[in-house]
Formats: C-alpha cells, structure tokens, sequence
C-alpha cells in the first residue's frame, strides 16, 4: 500500500459513497450546532418534512448571542432578534431530539470549547459545525471543518457531506519556542508567512517538536485558526498528550471500547514517505511573540516591528494595506510597542481555555490594569470558568480591574452587547481583526492571551518578556 | 434552487482584496432566522453611513453599477466566517456570479448551494474584466455557464475550471439533500460497517 497521510487515512475511513467524476459522500460522526447558523437549516428539514438523521451524533449549544454578564438567564437581556434565536435553538433542540447544553447548564460554552470538554471530539473523526473555526477539533486528529447552513441542513437530513478531497499540506514547526512565545504566536506566525489565502485548498497537518511540545489547549489554539491561512481544515496526529486530554472525559468511550479505540487511533500518523502538495517550514526558535498591525489576520509582525509601508507590499496589497493602515489610525514607521490601547479581550474559542487563563493571570498576578483601561475576561465555557475559579485565577483577574464574565464568544464578534465603540482599540486573543469585528470601526490587534494581558497592564502593545524578566 | 442558465449584465468592479464576509453581510444582519430579506444590507459598512444614508462613492451606489449581476472582485474574496448570510445577502440584492482570482472554501462552497456562480480565472483574465466594468452600464458582459466561458463587452472570451458535479447541480438547480438521500442505501450500509469497526463513535 502507498503510504498515506493522516488526513488521507481519516478520509478513507469516512467516504460512504464515491461517484465516478471523485464527488464523494463523506460520513460526519460529530454534528455541533449553534444559534445562528442552524434556524434556516431546522426550517428547511420542517418544510420538507424531514427528520434528523443522527440526532445521537448532534450536540447543539447557544454561544455567539448570549450574553455574558450574571443574570443572562432572562431574556430581557436579550435584543429581540437574538432572543428569537437562542429561542429557536432551544425548540428545535427539543423537537428534533439532539443534545442540548442550555445557558443555565453549566457545561454550556463556545461550541468548539464544549465539544472536546465533553468527549464529543475524539481523534480520528469527521466533526462539521456551521462556523469557520470548527478547525480547532483538527487538535485531536479529528478531520473537521466549518460549513455553511445549506450544508447543515444536509448533514441533518443525511449525516452526510459532499464533498472531493483537498490536497495535503506540511506545515512543520521545528525546535523549541523560547520564553514568551505561545501557540497563538505560532498559528499566527503561519498565517504571516503563508497569508489568508495560503492554505486555500488544503488540509493542513501541523507537525514538527514545537507542535508536539503543546498541549492539547495550545493544539487547539493552532487548529483553530487554520481557517484563518484559508485551510479547509488543520489537523494534528493525536499522541499520548491527546489521549491523556480525552481519557475520562463524559462521551469519550470508556473500558473495552477505550481499549479498541486506542488501537485504532494510534494508527493515525503520516505513514514515512507520504505525499505533501505544499510545505512550509518555520524554526520554533525564531518565532517571536506577535501583533497584527492591519485588518486581515495575515497582518502579522513580530512585536519589535513598526507599522510597515502599503509601497513595501504588492499587487492588490498595496491598497489593502493603505486601506488598513487608515482604518486602524497608525502611520508608517510608528513602533508597534507606541500603539496605545483601550480596551483587552481575553477569550474566545482560540484563547478561552484554562491554559490561555493561566498564562494571562501570570503576568497579571499581583498587579493592577492601567487606569482606564476595560479589561474583560470571558472564559469559554461554564467548566473553564469554574476551574478558573477555584484556582483563583478569578480573583486575580478581579484584583487587577478585570471583568469576569460568563461563557460565550462575546467581543470576539460583538453579536452580544459586548462591542467596541467607534475608534475604540483592542488587544484581543480572539482570531478576527477584520473592520468592524468586534464593533462598529472598532479596532483590533490579535494577539496571546500573555501578549494581551500584558496590554492591559501598561496601556500600549507590549513584548511580554519584558514583564516576565521583571517577575523573574 | 433556480437554474443558471446564461447570464448577460452589469458587471461591477470591487478590486479590494481579501473582502471578508464580515464586509458582505455584517454580524448585526446574522440575527435573522430567515435566509431573504439581506440584499439592503449587503456591504453594509462599505455602503451606507451610520444614518443610514448611502456612502456616493461606494461603487453599488453609483448609478451605473445599481443594477449590477457580477462582480469582478480581488484576491480571496469572501474569506473569514461560514455565515450562509453571505451568499444570502448577494443573490437577494441581484447578484448571480463573482469573478476573482480566487475565494475562501467555505464562501465558494456556499455560492452553488444558491444558485450563484463563482468563477475563478487567472490575474491576467481579471485583470481585463476588471478594466472592461468601467464600462459601467453602458457594457455587458456575459457568463455562460454551459460553455465556461466569461466574455467582455469587447467579445473577448475566457474559459474557466468548474467542478462537472457542481456545474450540473447549478444548471439542473438540483436540491443536494434530494440527490444524497437517493443514496440512502450507500448510507447504511456505511453505518452498519461502521459500527463494527467504530462501536464508541
Ligand atoms: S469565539 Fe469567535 S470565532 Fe469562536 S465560535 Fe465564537 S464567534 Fe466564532
């Protein structure tokens, strides 16, 4: 047999059906759904009578709407539009049958946080939700993408998705990161190099020391903006990292069955001498922690750069970059470290985990944001939150002048009342800096949650290792 | 789904790269539980100021271009989220194809699930249609699906790559869900295999 790739082997094991032009029908064991992108698809299964297909394999979770601040449970505090969606994705939870994680359970989270939290995402499957960043469940080995409506009604119905297969691509991060440097600053990092449309077409396999060094939230981290370079889907070869993460988890199987699956799983890697499409190669030692300056998550310099020149980029870019350099209100030449900030954003289904917490509460500990500043952080689910708090990061967090929300995407795409205001500048661990993301001319800089706690301490971008040799 | 046949209109230039989905169709408008209705806000941010008034210089605020069909847009477009609203939003304001050199997956995944067609050709091709919509609407240009073919105003013809499953659901306007439950038998049979290798999936 010729050796295969890993997403080649996850996509074998999935193909239902293969017609002669390569269209396939490739078989979706995990279904997650949210409030925003499901009702049109629900209403098209009603109007042609149609049931759910899998209801057992479909787990739905309101998240992009919801509000963040105690007291969500009444719907007052809902605008009225988002109050009929989360409403209608509690009703067709209940007719159609599929899990539900309701605001008041507290398992209730980001959909791409609650998924691996609960043991729905385990290595080796197919996992679709109707949103872009579905990409973070590649961190198990999981073949998982992002999906618009029309194809959420079709998985419904069918459990299926049509597609043809994407091409393989390498990236490889090699050697160690040094201090300071996350996996934000490596996905990031990628992205810069390869730029939104890099990975257009393409599966990307993550791989390489620095990629194994991670744990599973910084794997995750890395997946998550796969999307983000264009990639169909990232993926990453689950090790003994990602079954320790898995075992024990409430769906994940247990005795025989766990037995079984470890077998199988452990058979999932890029056989010796299997065909990449593309490449990429960076050294984890000259990684450095990373902004975005612009709109466009492939904006990325490292935080000792200035604001570049539109007349150092080419093609369509120069204007892109004038576009972006005017929105942002920088100049050329201007020290990324000058740029002054209003507001932090630590959260996000890229940077809302317990670890992007615990690295962010470090740097914070013991001292207090710069005056002025809001400074908000979300966990991404009800269970981070919890641990959070009873590891006390909580408590640091509030100490500081942070706000200490309730679960959901809140600012990172400010659906909810969480919103800059106009001209308003944000260090954020979200994933976009697109215009009006996170609100109306609001302006974003991407960046790890350290990065940005660090921001919220001294009020402009800031190179977070020089806080840490001053904890040291 | 409605049938793309030959389309012959309006094309409107939008030479910006990577034109995310965020500047199709803003979250606010993602608030809806229906798919119509999205056209008036297409571009939103691009288009109207905050009151409300419409931005002159926004090119589908121009006369010539209110009527538009095509778009011949930058680099990337349609990149960032999966929001069907994007599509949603075009088809409702008139738009049946966009040209580009290239789109994001997701996007271009979503143009044929309604009924518009997204064509990708090479810098050079674009660059001419891009050059031949400052026509405005004194021009037409012409998409022909079955043929593949973009043709300028001028009758400069381009040839373009189009997957033969998706080129015959679009000219068909077949409903995918119809076509996949057909092989509900494949399905099963699927499923039943499954189980037994898989039993904790
Ligand atoms: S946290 Fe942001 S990127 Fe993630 S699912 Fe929510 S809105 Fe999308």
């Amino acid at each position: 047999m010729s050796p295969k790739t890993l997403y080649d082997k996850i996509w074998d094991a999935h193909v239902a059906h293969e017609s002669e032009d390569g269209t396939c029908l490739l078989y979706i064991d995990r279904h997650l759904v949210h409030e925003v992108t499901s009702p049109q698809a629900f209403e098209g299964l009603r109007m042609a009578g149609r049931d759910v297909h899998a209801p057992d394999k479909t787990i739905a979770v309101p998240d992009h709407n919801v509000p963040t601040t105690p007291g969500r449970e009444n719907p007052d505090q809902m605008t009225e539009d988002s109050r009929i969606q989360v409403a209608a994705l509690d009703k067709n939870a209940k007719d159609f049958g599929i899990h539900y994680y309701p605001v008041t359970d507290v398992r209730q989270g980001i959909v791409h946080i609650v998924g691996p939290e609960q043991g729905w995402t385990l290595p080796g499957m197919t996992v679709v939700c109707g949103d872009s960043h579905t990409a973070t469940h590649g961190a198990f080995g999981a073949l998982a993408h992002g999906i618009g409506t029309s194809e959420v009604e079709h998985v419904l119905a069918t459990q299926t998705l049509i597609q043809k297969k994407s091409k393989n691509m390498k990236v490889e991060i090699t050697g160690k990161l040094r201090p300071g440097v996350t996996a934000k600053d490596i996905t990031l990092a990628v992205i810069g190099e390869t730029g939104t449309g890099g990975g257009t077409g393409y599966v990307i396999e993550y791989c390489g020391e620095a990629i194994r060094n991670l744990s599973m939230e910084g794997r995750m981290t890395v997946c998550n903006m796969a999307i983000e370079g264009g990639a169909r889907a990232g993926l990453i070869a689950p090790d003994e990292t990602t079954f320790e993460y898995v075992k024990g988890r409430p769906h994940a199987p247990k005795g025989a069955q766990w037995e079984a699956a470890l077998n199988w799983w452990k058979t999932l890697y890029t056989d010796e001498g299997a065909h990449f499409d593309k490449v990429v190669t960076l050294k984890g030692e000259e990684i450095e922690p990373v902004v975005t300056w612009g709109t466009s998550p492939e904006d990325v310099l490292p935080i000792s750069a200035t604001v570049p020149a539109p007349e150092s980029f080419k093609g369509g870019k120069v204007d892109a970059a004038k576009r972006a350099i005017e929105y942002m209100g920088l100049t050329p030449g201007q020290k990324l470290t000058d740029i002054q900030i209003d507001t932090v954003f630590i959260g996000s289904c890229t940077n809302g985990r317990i670890e992007d917490l615990r690295a962010a509460a470090d740097i914070v500990k013991g001292k207090k944001i710069k005056e002025g500043m809001r400074a908000m952080v979300v966990p991404g689910s009800g269970l981070v939150r919890a641990q959070a708090e009873e590891e006390g990061l909580a408590d640091i967090f509030k100490d500081a002048g942070f706000e200490w929300r309730l679960a959901g995407c809140s600012m990172c795409l400010a659906m909810n009342p969480d919103q800059l205001s106009e001209g308003e500048r944000c260090a954020s661990t979200s994933n976009r800096n697109f215009e009006g993301r996170q609100g109306y001319k609001g302006r974003t800089h991407l960046v790890s949650p350290a990065m940005a706690a660090a921001a919220a301490l001294t009020g402009h971008l800031t190179d977070v290792r020089e806080l840490m040799t001053e904890n040291a | 789904m409605e049938k793309f046949e030959k389309l012959t209109g309006i094309a409107a230039p939008m030479p910006l790269v990577n034109i995310d989905t965020d500047m199709i169709i803003p979250k606010i408008f993602l608030k809806t539980i229906k798919r119509s209705g999205l056209g008036v806000n297409l571009f939103d941010e691009m288009r109207y100021e905050r009151d409300g008034s419409e931005k002159p210089d926004f090119v589908l605020n121009k006369p010539q271009y209110r009527e538009a069909q095509i778009l011949v847009a930058g680099d990337n477009f349609g990149c960032g989220s999966s929001r069907e609203h994007a599509p949603w939003a075009l088809t409702d304001f008139g738009i049946k194809s966009v040209i580009s050199t290239s789109f994001a997956d997701i996007f271009y995944n979503n143009c044929f699930k309604n009924g518009i067609l997204p064509i990708v050709l090479p810098q050079e091709a674009v660059d001419v249609l891009m050059k031949d919509t400052e026509k405005g609407s004194n021009a037409r240009m012409i998409v022909d699906l079955e043929a593949q073919t973009v043709t300028t105003s001028d009758g400069e013809v381009f040839h373009f790559e189009l997957d033969s499953f998706k080129k015959h659901c679009l000219l068909e306007g077949l409903d995918d869900i119809g076509l996949t439950m057909a092989k509900a038998d494949a399905i099963q049979s699927f499923e039943e295999k499954a189980a037994q290798e898989r039993p904790w999936v």
